[in-house]
Parts: structure tokens; C-alpha cells; sequence
């Protein structure tokens, strides 16, 4: 089937959807996905960051499409014209969409361990506009522990439901989903049930923001301090096959390794993740492949003689003072809602 | 005219003795021992028929829609959920005459040939699944339900489903989703749920007042029903009228009389309360723009409004609403505007499912600005702030709440600017207790 995406036209299989074929095309072509993981089954259409203008609908029925559609979740008609990049609506759109994820948001990537590799700073970075219309308090809630080695911070989430698909899919048993509505939903295991099975973990992987970090890892190092590994052991429960993260010698972090859309390739388990933290438990492959454009490939040389401290203490500092000095005269207190 | 209510004050209406006393189930017994399925769709289709559960899609041309394929099993599920901020008449249908309706999903399930058939029920209104169960019991007790429904080879069982306590369980995919017993969540579309609908089988979806109606266009035939109303408004329409009316309720309207009529003539609501003037109407439940008292009662060509989906959706939304669900709400000049809007503004924030994050965030949004605004804490760009949120959400979303939720507020700042800026520039005499801005010689005005 053929079909046009930013006036580049690609011979695609019967099925696939809009998403699909733009990557097909390359990265420059592709929407950015937010809450669409290609591994689990009935992911996307939630975030609506991958609006696309679909200015013909096929070959047949020429006529556009009314509304812009998620390109995530709507399948190539043969003859279909789309547009990504080119079309004023939806790069509005997607302005809009940036505004929206980031209202709630807590905006602590100085102190947010996916700082650098977070799906909502690239998305910004690439599709917001730099100024807040927001005067609003943000919605805020409590830290919890989802078991020993799992973070929620509830405030960083933005609702993708990856981890849901990912607990309902390859875990065995659903382990956690989402309560309440609206913008006071929140993930939750119902009661803080501990979240205890042997690929748990694989939820921190694929949370695109810092909703859900490794409490091993927490606050160990910056991103772009660490260097990304590929290495793999016998493990009798998953594949083996990592990434570790080293700074200096020391492993800090062990993820699944990630294909060129951030999508994780093979699930790990716990073991791998949580406890296999020696270089000796691992055969190593090599140098993980880092996308050109990652701030994880900066600052590669020497990255462990680096201190931190000093720029890291005055950039908070400078900080606090902004949040200080902001005018909040004009917040009346809000109602809650239950 | 009357088609649904016309026995509904009868006494003892809600058992099967005196409903069949009055005619009824007498469809089942034509549909079922004269019509082929085909037959009944047909009349559906020529009844012109509109869904009444707010977007008015031609109901025969749904059932038409209904894949059939091969050994998989299809439904009918009637929306029942009705959470809609104005509209009340789907429970006032059912809690006086269930048999009304059990009726009529015997008739469109027949039409579908589905087997079995559902009855959503808004959570809250526990008193109308009682009512219900009891009316179905009887049903099956004399043989209208269940297997070779009268002699006729149709078997059919029907359940009542107390819904999960969401307005957002009226959306149709998400009402399926909460009848598998999981989240409900709105499906992402397409699929539709004639093709992949309940348990992934196709699935009609109709709302309580268009299954009933089904009766008696089967009885009287398709082409007698769209003899009443005008043009593609056919038949009749329940309309809850609520607010500064004299007489506020349910009222079973001929579609096409005069909005002028209706608010104002004793057979219907009897006029604004005593010594009160008209200010602006919902016409279509929470979720329609709000017209201003000139707009609603005249179009802006300067011919009477009616009480059709044409000539109320006449000028669009710049001048125009929609027929919707049927929930009139009237204002008189004592009401504020911001105030009405923060009201909606906060009930589709403490709704929206929270799936897609224009809806969930920009639902939030809005709500905490009105709240400033209303309290005095306002800013003047606030307003075109508001609008462009509510730009920013309508169309983006999964499903149509989050038009829902952005058009009350896009047209309150459309027709009643002046009070949104009155509220931020006069915040001291705004936030009194009834403080009401009014318009130089608006027709309103005291
Ligand atoms: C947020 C939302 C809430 C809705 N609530 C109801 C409802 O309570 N009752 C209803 O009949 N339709 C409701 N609808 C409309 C349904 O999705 C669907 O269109 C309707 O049930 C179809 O029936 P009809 O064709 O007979 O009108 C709602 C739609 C939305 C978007
Ligand atoms: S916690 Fe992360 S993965 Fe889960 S819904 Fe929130 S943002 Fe998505
Ligand atoms: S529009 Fe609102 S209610 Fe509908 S799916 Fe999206 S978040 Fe949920
Ligand atoms: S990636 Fe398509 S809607 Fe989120």
C-alpha cells in the first residue's frame, strides 16, 4: 500500500498504521509518541501528542479527514495523504498538547532522575514554545513505594497507561492500574499492595516520564554522567540481555535495552535489573548505541571526574528563589475534588 | 400528541396487568408473530427517527450499520446511564412505566437479532433497577421474555446493569467497557461498536427514549410517526425543563412547536416564575452552547425558533445551540453567568475520564480560571485565555466530552462577555452575594 507522509511517498504492508510507516520514512518524519509503545498491545491514542492531518483519506475517498487523527492508532488506507511536520494545524496542536502535559507537571528536572532521558523534556524541547500561560497551583500528590525497588512520584505522571499495559501484559496478574478521574487520577496498586513479581521492574522502563524510577538508582548520578553498556548474562528467567550503566567502574543502573524510539526490545526481570550490579555478572558486548542527538552521548570523556556539586547547588539555589518570588496574590484557595 | 407518556399517570402503569390493559406489548406481539426482523428495521427507518441521547444520529440508519457476521453473537444495549447536567427524562420514563421500555427492547431486538440485551442504569438511581428487575420479572413470567418469546421461536433475555457511578459511562464505549466489568474508559473510534462493540461482537447502542419509541412506530407504522414534527425532526421529543419556569418537568413535546411556546404557553412550562424576565437558555442539556433570551426564541434571520435539531442548530454555534439531549434549562435575569459556567466548567473537570490529556488537563484548567474569575481574582486575559483552551481541547480528544466540556464555556464568553469582564474588573461588587451584572437594555435588564 502507498501512502504520502510530508510529501515523502512509502510502499507499506496492509495494516499498519500512520505511526508506523513515518518511522518507516525515518525519525525527522515520525510524531512524536508519548503514551504509543509498539511492544504492548492497545497502547496509544491517549495522549494525543501524534495528531496528524490526514489531507486525503485514500485513494478512493480523496477527502480529508475532518478532525486530525492519531497517527498511532489510525491504519494506511491505500492512497493516503498525510501531513506531519508541514501542516500549520497540527504543529498548533502539538503547542497545545506540550502546554497541556506540562500544566500538572512539576517541572524538577533538576532533581529528576530521567532528566536527559525523558520523552516529555524531548517532546517540549522540540514542540513547546518557552513561555507558561499557567498561573495556576499544580495538582500535587504524595510520593509512594510501589514495593522495595520502585518509585511512584504521581506528579511527574502523564497518564500515558504504559505501565498499565505493561503490568496487565507481562506480568502475570494485573498488578496496578489507574483510580480516580480527570486530572486527579493517579496510578495505584489499590491500598498500596506491594508489587511483587519477577518483571515489575519493566514499568520503570517504560514510563516515558519520572513517574516511575529505580530506587536503586535514585539520585545516583545524572544521565549524561553515566555510560550505557551493552552486556548480557545466563539468566533463567529473561533473556540476559541489558544495558548497564557504569559510572566510573561502578555499575549504577541496569536497564532493558531500548530500540531507536526509546521502545524497549526484551523485557527483563528483576534479578537482572535490581541485584546484578557487579561487572562480574555480566559478559560485556559493548557500547550501547546512543541516538546522535541524546544528551547521553555528551560528556562521555572524563565524565567521572566531574563534580557536580557546585553548578548543581547554584542552579537549585536560583531556582528556589524564582519559585519564592512568584506571585500567587491572585490563587484563590481551590475546593478539592474528590 | 403522546407516544411515550400518554398512560404514563396511570395508576398501577408500572405493572404488566395494566400495561397490557392500556395496549401494551401488543408490538411484541406484532413484531414477533407478523414482521420479519427486516421488516421491523424498515419501519424504524421510515419513522425518521433521531437518537435521543444527544446527537441525534438517524436510528434506523445505526441498526442498518449492525454487522452480521456469521455465528457471532450480537447486542443491544440501552443507554440508560443519563448523567447529563438538565436531563431527567430517561428516569422519569422509567421509573413510571418501565414496561415502556421493555417493551420496545423486545420490538429493537427482534429488528438486531440479538439474543441478549442490556439495560445500563445510571448508579445513582438504584430505585430504577428495582423497578426494572421487577417489570422484567413479570415479562418473563408471562412469557414475553426468554426462550420462544410468545410461540415465536425468539428467544431473548434481558439484564439491568446499575452503571459504575461516572458520567462518563454514557459515552457509549465507555459504557461498554464498564459492562465488561473494567474502567470506564472511552474506546478510541474506530472501531465503532457496530462492528466491535460489546465483548468485541457488534453492538447497537440507543438511548431509553429511542428504544421506547420503537413500539409504537412499529404499531402505527414508520410512515404515521414521521407525520409528526418538521422535516427530519419527526415525532415526538421528552423534554426535561428545568430552572425559572413556572412549571418545570418532563414534557412530551410534537417536535416543531415554537421555543417561544414552549417556554411561555400554559400547556408546557407556563411561562417565566412571577415577576421575572427571561435571560438565556440550555437548551440541549449541560453540554450545548447557552443562547441569550433573543437568540433562543428568534434566529438570527428574525424567524421563530422551533424545537427541531434544525432550527435549533440554525446559525451554528456562533448564533445557534442544539436539540441534544432534551435538557432545557431556563435563566431568568437573576442568574450569573459566570457563576452557571463555573458550575458546568467544574462538574466536566471532576468527570472527564482522564485518558487523553487535552480533556484531563484543559477540563482543569478552565475550571480553576472560572473559579478565579468568579471569585475575584480574575485577569482580563483570562477571557481569551479560557477560549483558547477550550479551542484547544474540542476536536483533539478521544471522545466527545471534551467538546462537551469546552462549548459551555466558549459560548458563555461568545454571548456574555460583558459579564466575564465586569466580574474582573468590579471583583469587590461581583463576589457579593448575588451580585448580578446587568446589560444596558438588554431585553433581561430590571
Ligand atoms: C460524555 C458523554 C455522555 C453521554 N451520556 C449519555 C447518556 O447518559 N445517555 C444517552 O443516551 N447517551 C449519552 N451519550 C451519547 C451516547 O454516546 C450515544 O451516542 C447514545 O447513547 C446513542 O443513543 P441514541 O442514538 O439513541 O441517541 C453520551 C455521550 C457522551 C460523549
Ligand atoms: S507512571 Fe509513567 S508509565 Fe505509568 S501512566 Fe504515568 S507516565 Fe505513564
Ligand atoms: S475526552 Fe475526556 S472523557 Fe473523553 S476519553 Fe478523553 S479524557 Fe476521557
Ligand atoms: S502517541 Fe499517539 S496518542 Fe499518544
Amino acid at each position: 500500500m502507498k501512502v504520502t507522509i510530508d510529501n515523502i511517498t512509502v510502499d507499506v504492508a496492509p495494516g499498519t498504521t500512520i505511526m508506523q510507516a513515518a518511522r518507516q520514512i525515518g525519525p525527522h518524519i515520525a510524531p512524536p509518541a508519548m503514551c504509543y509503545y509498539e511492544p504492548l498491545k492497545a497502547s496509544g491514542g491517549k495522549c494525543r501528542g501524534c495528531l496528524v492531518k490526514v489531507t486525503a483519506g485514500s485513494e478512493k475517498d480523496p477527502r480529508p479527514m475532518p478532525k486530525l487523527v492519531p497517527a498511532c492508532i489510525t491504519q494506511i488506507q491505500e492512497g493516503m495523504v498525510v501531513e506531519n511536520t508541514i501542516n500549520e494545524q497540527v504543529l498548533e496542536v502539538r503547542k497545545g498538547i506540550v502546554e497541556f502535559l506540562l500544566l500538572n507537571h512539576p517541572l524538577d528536572c533538576p532533581i529528576c532522575d530521567q532528566a536527559g532521558e525523558c520523552d516529555l523534556q524531548n517532546f517540549t524541547f522540540e514542540h513547546g514554545v518557552s513561555k507558561t500561560r499557567t498561573v495556576e497551583e499544580r495538582n500535587t500528590f504524595d510520593p509512594v513505594d510501589l514495593g522495595p525497588n520502585i518509585k511512584l512520584n504521581m506528579n511527574r505522571c502523564i497518564l500515558c497507561y504504559r505501565c498499565v499495559y505493561t503490568a496487565d501484559q507481562i506480568t502475570d496478574g494485573r498488578v496496578h492500574g489507574v483510580m480516580n478521574r480527570g486530572d486527579h487520577a493517579e496510578i495505584s496498586t489499590y491500598i498500596e499492595k506491594a508489587i511483587d513479581n519477577d518483571f515489575s521492574g519493566n514499568i520503570i522502563d517504560v514510563c516515558p516520564v519520572g513517574a516511575l524510577t529505580d530506587k536503586t538508582y535514585r539520585f545516583k548520578s545524572r544521565v549524561w554522567f553515566s555510560k550505557p553498556v551493552d552486556a548480557s548474562c545466563d539468566c533463567g528467567k529473561c533473556s540476559g540481555k541489558v544495558t548497564l550503566w557504569y559510572r566510573g567502574d561502578e555499575v549504577i543502573r541496569v536497564t532493558a535495552r531500548k530500540n531507536e524510539w526509546g521502545e524497549v526490545k526484551e523485557f527483563i526481570c528483576n534479578t537482572c535489573r535490581f541485584e546484578r550490579k557487579k561487572t562480574s555478572d555480566w559478559t560485556i558486548e559493548g557500547p550501547s548505541k546512543v541516538p546522535h542527538n541524546s544528551v547521553i552521548s555528551a560528556n562521555k570523556y572524563g565524565a567521572n571526574k566531574i563534580t557536580p556539586a557546585f553548578p548543581l547547588k547554584q542552579a537549585a539555589e536560583q531556582y528556589k528563589k524564582i519559585d519564592d518570588n512568584r506571585d500567587r496574590s491572585f490563587l484563590a484557595p481551590q475546593k478539592q475534588l474528590n | 400528541m403522546k407516544i411515550l407518556t400518554e398512560h404514563i399517570d396511570v395508576q398501577g402503569i408500572e405493572t404488566i396487568d395494566v400495561f397490557r390493559k392500556k395496549g401494551g406489548y401488543s408490538a411484541v406481539e406484532k413484531a414477533l408473530k407478523t414482521m420479519t426482523p427486516d421488516e421491523v428495521t424498515e419501519e424504524v427507518k421510515k419513522s425518521g427517527i433521531r437518537g435521543r441521547g444527544g446527537a441525534g444520529f438517524p436510528m434506523g440508519m445505526k441498526w442498518s450499520f449492525l454487522a452480521k457476521p456469521e455465528g457471532v453473537p450480537r447486542y443491544l444495549v440501552c443507554n440508560a446511564d443519563e448523567s447529563e447536567p438538565g436531563t431527567f427524562k430517561d428516569h422519569y420514563l422509567m421509573m413510571k412505566s418501565p414496561h415502556t421500555l421493555i417493551e420496545g427492547m423486545i420490538v429493537s431486538s427482534y429488528a438486531l437479532g440479538a439474543n441478549t440485551s442490556y439495560i445500563y442504569v445510571r448508579g445513582e438511581l438504584m430505585y430504577v433497577v428495582n423497578i426494572l428487575e421487577k417489570a422484567i420479572q413479570e415479562a418473563y413470567d408471562k412469557g414475553l421474555l426468554g426462550k420462544n418469546i410468545l410461540g415465536s421461536g425468539y428467544d431473548l433475555d434481558l439484564f439491568v446493569q446499575p452503571g459504575g457511578g461516572a458520567y462518563i459511562c454514557g459515552e457509549e464505549t465507555a459504557l461498554l467497557e464498564s459492562l465488561e466489568g473494567k474502567r470506564g474508559n472511552p474506546r478510541n473510534k474506530p472501531p465503532f461498536p457496530a462492528v466491535k462493540g460489546l465483548w468485541q461482537c457488534p453492538t447497537v447502542v440507543n438511548n431509553v427514549e429511542s428504544i421506547a419509541a420503537t413500539s409504537w412506530i412499529i404499531n402505527n407504522g414508520g410512515d404515521e410517526y414521521a407525520k409528526i414534527g418538521i422535516g427530519r425532526s419527526t415525532g415526538t421529543k421528552l423534554i426535561s425543563a428545568s430552572g425559572h419556569v413556572r412549571k418545570p418537568g418532563v414534557y412530551e413535546i410534537p417536535l416543531g412547536i415554537t421555543v417561544e411556546d414552549f417556554i411561555f404557553a400554559d400547556e408546557w412550562c407556563g411561562g417565566i416564575r412571577d415577576g421575572h424576565k427571561l435571560k438565556a437558555v440550555v437548551a440541549g442539556g449541560s453540554s450545548v452552547p447557552i443562547l441569550p433570551a433573543e437568540l433562543i426564541l428568534k434566529t438570527v434571520n428574525g424567524e421563530n425558533r422551533l424545537m427541531t435539531y434544525e432550527s435549533l442548530s440554525d446559525g451554528g454555534f456562533i448564533t445557534g445551540t442544539m436539540l441534544g439531549s432534551g435538557g432545557f434549562v431556563v435563566m431568568d435575569e437573576t442568574t450569573c453567568i459566570v457563576h452557571n459556567t463555573l458550575t458546568f466548567g467544574r462538574f466536566y473537570h471532576h468527570e472527564s475520564c482522564g485518558q487523553c490529556s487535552p480533556c484531563r488537563e484543559g477540563t482543569g484548567w478552565m475550571d480553576k480560571v472560572l473559579y478565579r474569575i468568579e471569585h475575584g481574582k480574575g485577569r482580563q486575559e483570562d477571557i481569551d485565555l479560557l477560549v483558547d483552551v477550550a479551542k484547544k481541547i474540542e476536536g483533539n480528544t478521544i471522545c466527545p466530552l471534551g467538546e462537551a466540556a469546552s462549548w459551555p464555556v466558549a459560548a458563555a464568553i461568545r454571548h456574555f462577555r460583558d459579564e466575564f469582564e465586569w466580574h474582573i474588573k468590579h471583583p469587590e461588587k461581583a463576589t457579593q452575594k448575588g451580585a448580578v451584572f446587568m446589560r444596558e437594555g438588554a431585553s433581561w435588564s430590571l
